[in-house]
């Protein structure tokens, strides 16, 4: 187990190196610079600000400068909002968007489960192909359609809960966009939900506890439930990777203040330490939440945790 | 009171139909047809057949377990206490409790993600509500009865980190560990080496000295029942041609079937180069059996009246046949 | 046995009894038919309304929908024809999404026939190279090549290709493996058979039906991703519409004008559905034969 992580430490350098040089390359190798849309500036004010954020440095230096940085966790300045930071602009984005995307990730792991559990039990009764139909839409209805809609129905009409205008602190807000966010995982651990209980039921294993005697009950959560669990297990790397880039839609249709706002500004504005910052953190994350998924994986399962 | 509530087990007329791809009568396949079987207390009765032959639905069948598609008819009386109709709650407290079974390859029959402790007390617990303690203790009592060394680390461990054979011992002390009066095994040493296999059958007879459990032992391998059975029985495509004291039917098979099951046996006495006898013709064809008697096709004493179903009659007190032959193949005319 | 000598005859008798089993799906019929009816729609339909998806027409802005005066699905905040502008969202989104499942397809069978045929270092190296790209954050990407290099029509295939194909690499790679491991495979080569017509006559037929199946997946995806990009802005051009865009528009205006906003998401949803109803018919009707 320990020989596991180590390798996929050992994978996951690389990878954030790539991503850290792709982001790097694709900003500076296009023509516009940070400073091309603001007031026209003296050639010697443009000089110094150049010096001053290492613009007027070769540009091996810089991406060596930046790596280095990197490795310090220093994202550098903004260019955009002067006397700020880049990791300043993240702690103040990030935790809205963590907390989304982990209510969005529990959401869709409980009803998903549940649906996927009952479908499986009450195989091809009229509850598993609505739980069936309802899952293939879930899956077929982007985001960014389910987000207004949810508005117009439970905001607009309705008006049980607030459509936008982020205060933090009160929870009403949190409800539309973690549910949006959540749905089309919903149906997809639904899915894979239903397929491996069904898959586990039929198992040899599960005929040796009925013919001990054992209730349906003790039977489903005892002997089928582990096994069932861990393809979605397997699933919540890709999930919670696309839950995370899939925030950058929900903060856009609910007017959220998370790291998206900044990332798209940023781009717009040639921000090259937001655009790249938050482009590795994304990467680091999708890595970081992957490996987290794996190694969960590799831990429930006992013929993985403790080789024979 | 055994007495009183009459014969440990009792089955009459069982037939598990698996209906053909329309659901109606044509096409579809009985895997056991129209079977009688007896089971006294204490008694080992073996059940011999080749694959196909329907030996593993049967047990199935019993407890009903058997596959949701299959029908099942017929009767199956536990002490009296009719089986095939009984409410789900009603078998579910006999299964494990008084009526137990070991399940062939054990790799798969046991659930890899729970411990062994587990798997071992949750039918003791269930069904006689014993405690964490007490149910533990009675698991390593048991491990120990099948011989399995340091008893109190294995509880610890995962079916996966067992080898073969350990991981049979351990089926078998589950299936102990309610004091069942029934023990039904389905093929147990059939996933084992040969030399495991023979400690297995070692530790059957000791536990069955020991408990006086009776037993249905369900194996293609004649050589196994040979230790271990009271009474033998053979099936052929479904139906069972053939029951008798073991010793009895080894030294003087009546059914042509059973003649070649026999005949085919290697001999350590048989010349290296003799070609090994086999019974001729193909295994039965389920979906397409003829009618009358399923192995006259391939029967060399087959005759005009085996067209017609043999019924299944005592020839002697203590030896049942399906076969419309006036005696053992053998005296008739040489076997298949 | 059945299985080698299925495989043996190329492709034949599997594809006749997928298509048996697909048919007898209702629901994978209807969704075909539906898809079929609306690339139908989508191609006829501009050609002979009177309106067409770009001029405003400032006298007639918010229309809602009405059966007469063929304004069938009303106008929106131009005046300009709603269902002019959905039926040419529907051909682009059809359009991008088959033709950059095609794409993705190509480059992902090749790249997971390879890796699991040839195996070794080869393979070791192709498969962590999609491990690599699995982990890059693709939309902050995305958006970081539109707003660098402007809206460009090739530039969303180019982003969207290098995104779909990472699955069907994988799964590819899996049934390569599984196919090289087959006893058939061994016997074919004692035999003496070239590996070129190995791979023609044994490892692509048992492959088609498996890539069909995830091809027809993949559109679903690409046409979402598509509309992804176009409702963030990054897809197609005004006045040209995709369903993305036009859900975006109408999700402005669904105060007011709800029609806006549920007419396109309807059709997009449906295509996306149908797809996905489609691939879940095939994969079932391949797997059931494979059995």
């Amino acid at each position: 187990m320990a020989r596991y992580l180590a390798g996929r430490l050992l994978t996951a350098i690389p990878t954030l190196l790539v991503i850290a040089t792709l982001a790097f390359m694709l900003l500076h190798l296009t023509p516009g610079g940070p400073f091309d849309s603001d007031r026209i500036l003296t050639p010697q004010i443009e000089r110094s600000i150049a010096a001053r954020y290492h613009l007027d440095e070769p540009l091996w230096q810089q991406y060596f400068r930046y790596l280095g940085d990197l490795a310090r966790g220093d994202l550098g300045p903004s260019f955009q909002y002067r006397n700020t930071s880049v990791n300043e602009l993240i702690a103040q984005g990030l935790p809205v968007d963590v907390t989304i995307g982990a209510l969005s990730m529990l959401f869709a792991l409980l009803a998903g489960g549940a649906l996927g559990l009952l479908a499986a039990t009450r195989q091809g009764s009229v509850l598993d192909q609505l739980a069936t139909s309802v899952a293939i839409l879930g899956i077929s209805v982007p985001v960014f359609v389910t987000a207004p809609l949810l508005i117009l129905v439970f905001a607009m009409r309705l008006h049980w809960l607030p459509a936008g205008d982020w205060v933090s602190g009160s929870w009403q807000h949190l409800v539309l966009p973690s549910v949006a966010l959540a749905l089309p995982y919903t149906a997809y651990i639904a899915r894979i939900m239903r397929a491996s209980t069904c898959d586990a039921l039929s198992q040899p294993f599960i005929r040796t506890a009925r013919a001990k005697g054992l209730s349906p009950t003790a039977v489903l959560w005892r002997h089928a439930l582990r096994p069932a669990l861990m393809p979605v297990v397997s699933f919540l790397g890709p999930a919670l990777a696309g839950v995370l880039t899939g925030s950058i839609v929900i903060e856009q249709v609910f007017g959220l203040p998370g790291m998206g706002r900044y990332f798209v500004t940023g781009a717009l504005n040639r921000d090259y330490t937001v655009v790249t910052g938050i482009t590795v953190l994304y990467g680091a994350l999708i890595i970081g939440l992957n490996l987290l998924a794996d190694l969960s994986y590799a831990w429930l399962d006992p013929r993985l945790r403790r080789p024979a | 009171m055994a007495e009183a509530r009459g014969p440990l087990l009792e089955v009459r007329g069982l037939t598990v139909r698996y209906p053909g791809p329309r659901g109606g009568a044509g096409g579809g396949l009985r895997a056991v047809d129209a079977l009688d079987l007896d089971l006294a207390e204490h008694e080992c009765l073996g059940i011999v057949g080749e694959s196909g032959s329907g030996k593993s639905q049967l047990l199935l069948a019993l407890l009903g377990l058997q596959d949701p598609a299959a029908q099942v008819t017929g009767s199956v009386r536990y002490r009296g206490e009719e089986l095939l109709d009984a409410a789900p709650a009603r078998l579910a407290a006999l299964r494990g409790r008084r009526l137990a079974m070991v399940f062939q390859e054990p790799m798969r029959a046991l659930n890899p993600y729970l411990r062994i402790l587990t798997q071992l007390t949750e039918g003791v617990r269930a069904h006689l509500g014993l405690g964490r303690r007490a149910a533990a203790a009675r698991a390593r009592e048991l491990l120990a009865t099948v011989q399995i060394d340091a008893p109190a680390q294995r509880l610890r461990q995962y079916p996966h980190e067992l080898s073969g054979g350990m991981r049979q011992r351990v089926m078998l002390a589950m299936a102990l560990m309610c004091e069942p009066e029934i023990l039904l095994l389905d093929e147990p040493t059939t996933a084992l080496d040969v030399t495991v296999q023979a400690q297995i059958l070692e530790l059957l007879r000791d536990v069955r000295r020991r408990t006086g459990v009776a037993t249905l032992f369900v194996t293609h391998d004649l050589g196994a029942l040979a230790a271990i059975a009271d009474r033998v029985a053979v099936m052929y495509a479904g139906r069972m041609i053939e029951q008798a004291p073991a010793a009895e039917l080894y030294r003087m098979p009546y059914h042509p079937y059973t003649v070649g099951l026999l005949g085919s046996l290697p001999r350590l006495d048989q010349p290296l180069d003799a070609p090994l006898p086999a019974i001729r013709g193909q295994p039965p064809d389920l979906t397409a059996l003829p009618a009358g008697c399923a192995f006259a096709p391939r029967c060399a004493r087959h005759f005009a009246a085996c067209s017609t179903r043999p019924e299944w009659r005592s020839v002697t007190p203590s030896r049942q046949v399906a076969c419309h032959l006036d005696g053992p193949a053998a005296a008739v005319g040489v076997g298949p | 046995m059945n299985g080698a000598a299925a495989a043996v005859s190329p492709g034949g008798s599997a594809w006749r009894a997928a298509w048996r089993q697909l048919r007898a799906r209702r629901s994978a019929l209807l969704a075909l038919g539906v898809l079929a009816a609306i690339a139908l729609a989508a191609l006829l339909v501009p050609c002979f309304s009177p309106y067409d998806y770009a001029t405003p027409v400032w006298t007639r802005i918010f229309t809602p929908p009405t059966l007469q005066a063929g304004r069938i699905f009303g106008t929106d905040a131009l005046g300009r024809d709603l269902l002019v502008r959905v039926m040419w969202g529907c051909r682009i989104s059809l359009l991008v999404g088959v033709a950059a499942s095609l794409v993705s397809v190509v480059i992902g069978v090749l790249w997971g026939a390879t890796a699991g045929y040839l195996g070794g270092r080869v393979d070791g190296l192709l498969m962590r190279t999609v491990d690599v790209l699995y982990c890059v954050p693709f939309i902050p990407l995305v958006i970081v090549l539109e707003v660098l290099f402007g809206r460009n029509f090739l530039l969303v295939f180019v982003a969207i290709g290098t995104v779909s194909w990472l699955d069907l690499a994988r799964i590819v790679r899996g049934q390569t493996l599984s196919i090289r491991a087959q006893d058939y495979i061994a016997a074919a080569q004692a035999l003496g058979v070239r590996p070129a017509t190995m791979i023609r006559r044994h490892v692509v037929p048992n492959l088609i039906g498996l890539v069909m199946v995830y091809a027809t997946l993949t559109v679903p995806s690409v046409i979402l991703f598509e509309a992804l990009l176009s409702f963030l802005g990054l897809g197609v051009q005004a006045p040209l519409a995709s369903l993305g865009s036009l859900v975006a528009d109408g999700a402005g205006e669904m105060q007011a004008n709800p029609y806006l906003l549920v007419i396109p998401a309807a059709f997009l949803a449906a295509i996306i559905l149908c797809f996905n109803r489609l691939g879940d018919a095939l994969r079932d009707a391949f797997e059931s034969h494979r059995g």
